[in-house]
């Protein structure tokens, strides 16, 4: 028995220990998918994202339901806004995997891109909101706890921020929208995996995994 | 050679590979239609008929003509200050700090006429409003917006609607087109009867001997955690004469209001009226008995008028769900009406060239 396999303590760490890395392929270092946190926090904002932005457009078009939607819509964008910032520091703090290798520079580019649009706009949003509802010098608590106004209180301001607001909501839902059709194609249309990098869970990509760890 | 090995069992994989694919991007396409179907019906694009905020923006903006930087409904108004004293009497039914024996609580306030005519002349029958915004401490507010009627005439934002643009003055004549009123009042009697309320509360001299009323009922709860449902008015200390006959002078209602201040501040008491347990906490349009109980909560006292202008109540939204702790809204649908509407006419006039009031205080009042 070698020391390898000894320090390993199952036979699933032979295999990989005694394999060269693969230039080609992701090393050791890389993983194949997005940390267990990390996909937990996606699918927890996706849900408050999504449901914010038809909230958001419904509050606007509602006569008998617009102080429900108002009373729930701030508190879940402060819970945005908390999690977005949580999200952003554990972005940096943890290596993306790689995308299918199938993905050209220019879909990468756009995945990226789309990416940061979507980081921006998570921290954006909740922000502008927050900073309107200061300029409209209305009392703002969230579960009973009074929240500072972060912008002067005046009508101007408060006309910039709304329409920004507005425009950031449609924003965010156009990326989404984007967003989500963009994951379909891969998963319907080209099945190469990709959602298995965010998903919770096991996808086809990932059998290899499974195979080599339950393998003789 | 390996080409044409390949050839035969490649040509059906690649057919399924293709309807598999077409399969695929039908989901998407699927997908994709819901989610901006969606979208198009929650934010009321998909249901031109459906009445929203904007539309009932869009209702005064149709009848009373767009004045760019006023509010849309009650645009002609003045700006007032003071303070309310408590006489601690609300504590019984809230724990709201305001109503703190002794407490004085600064208000910004401010008198109007109905309709959305920044200039409109006035009229005795035109409805008066006050509207309050009472600063508490920590940041806390209550806000109310009132007028002179005993009931409100709409129990529901599309009654509200439907009336404004049946009642809407036609050019030639000035008054409304008697078959669109008609037609109106007989599909709905709760407005009839709040019309015929109304006349046996006629209005008084001017604004302030007004009473000025709530409207909507609102949920008290007092430091033990009781719960009453409360309707609320503003009754003048000052003496209440009979409104003159005949028309009187363009800004008549405000001017005398304003002189009125020459002779020392303004004073109504602050009256919560008790709901009992089969009284409408939903509808506006139905008076509580009269027999109700009845609390002095406290005397508002207005001391200074202003034109409206930038930082006084100009610019505040006086949102009638804006409530301290101690007060919460009602299953009244006018409430959560009012406050998308009231935050839509907002929106609308602060994006709007800055305007100052019509109504003119001059400079020994606007201290």
């Amino acid at each position: 028995m070698t020391d390898a396999g000894a320090g390993a303590g199952a036979g699933a760490g032979a295999p990989v220990a005694e394999s060269p890395p693969d230039p080609q392929g992701p090393g050791t270092d890389v993983p194949d998918r997005f940390t267990l946190f990390s996909r937990w926090l996606h699918w927890v904002m996706a849900a408050l994202v999504v449901a914010m932005i038809f909230i958001g457009a419904a509050m606007v078009a509602s006569l008998a339901d617009y102080r429900l939607l108002v009373s729930v819509h701030k508190p879940l964008g402060m819970a945005v806004l908390l999690l977005a910032v949580v999200r952003l520091v554990n972005r940096f703090l943890h290596r993306a995997p790689p995308h299918p290798r199938a993905m050209g520079t220019g879909e990468r580019r756009a995945a990226l891109a789309s990416e940061c649009l979507m980081y921006g706009l998570m921290v954006s949003q909740p922000l502008v909101g927050w900073a309107m509802v200061s300029a409209s010098d209305t009392p703002f608590t969230v579960l009973g706890v009074r929240v500072p106004p972060i912008a002067p209180a005046g009508p101007g301001i408060y006309s910039a921020l709304h329409e920004t607001h507005l425009v950031l909501g449609y924003a965010l839902f156009i990326l989404f929208t984007l967003h989500m059709l963009a994951i379909l194609v891969h998963v319907l249309v080209l099945r190469d995996g990709l959602l298995g990098r965010m998903a919770l869970w096991r996808t086809s990509r990932q059998e290899p995994v499974a195979v080599r760890r339950g393998g003789p | 050679m390996e080409h044409e090995d390949l050839k035969p069992p490649a040509a059906p994989a690649r057919e399924l590979r293709r309807r598999s694919a077409l399969l695929g991007i039908g989901a998407v396409a699927c997908v994709g239609a819901v989610d901006v179907g969606a979208f198009a019906y929650v934010s009321g694009r998909a249901t031109p008929d459906r009445l929203t905020p904007g539309r009932l923006a869009d209702g005064f903006e149709t009848v009373f003509g767009k004045h760019p930087g006023f509010r849309r409904n009650h645009a002609k108004g003045v700006s007032v200050a003071g303070e309310f004293v408590a006489s601690g009497a609300g504590t019984a039914v809230s724990e709201a700090t305001v109503f703190e024996d002794g407490r004085r609580t600064p208000v910004t306030g401010r008198f109007s006429l109905s309709g959305g005519v920044p200039d409109v002349a006035d009229a005795t029958k035109t409805v008066r409003g006050l509207a309050l915004r009472f600063d508490l401490p920590d940041g806390e507010q209550w806000r109310t917006a009132m007028v002179n009627l005993p009931v409100f005439q709409d129990r529901t934002p599309q009654g509200f609607y439907d009336r404004m643009l049946a009642f809407k003055a036609l050019p030639d004549t000035g008054q409304p087109d008697p078959e669109k009123k008609a037609a109106f009042l007989a599909e709905h009697p709760e407005t009839v009867r709040a019309m015929e309320l109304a006349k046996k509360h006629p209005p008084t001299s001017g604004f302030a001997d007004s009473t000025f009323n709530g409207l909507n009922a609102f949920h008290f709860t007092n430091s033990s955690g009781g719960s009453v449902p409360v309707r609320w008015s503003m009754v003048p200390l000052q003496p209440v004469r009979a409104a003159a006959k005949g028309p009187i002078g363009r800004n008549e209602l405000f001017e005398t209001l304003i002189d009125t201040f020459d002779g020392g501040p303004l004073r109504w008491r602050l009256v919560l009226t008790i709901g009992g347990p089969e009284d409408p906490l939903d509808d506006a349009t139905l008076p509580w008995p009269d027999s109700r109980r009845t609390l002095d909560a406290g005397v508002l006292t207005l001391t200074s008028v202003h034109t409206e202008a930038s930082g006084n109540a100009r610019d505040v939204n006086f949102d009638p769900t804006v409530l301290p702790r101690g007060i919460a809204v009602s299953d009244d649908p006018l409430l959560s009406a009012r406050s998308s509407v009231y935050a839509r006419s907002f929106a609308r006039r602060t994006g709007e060239p800055d305007t100052k009031g019509t109504v003119k205080v001059t400079g020994k009042h606007d201290d």
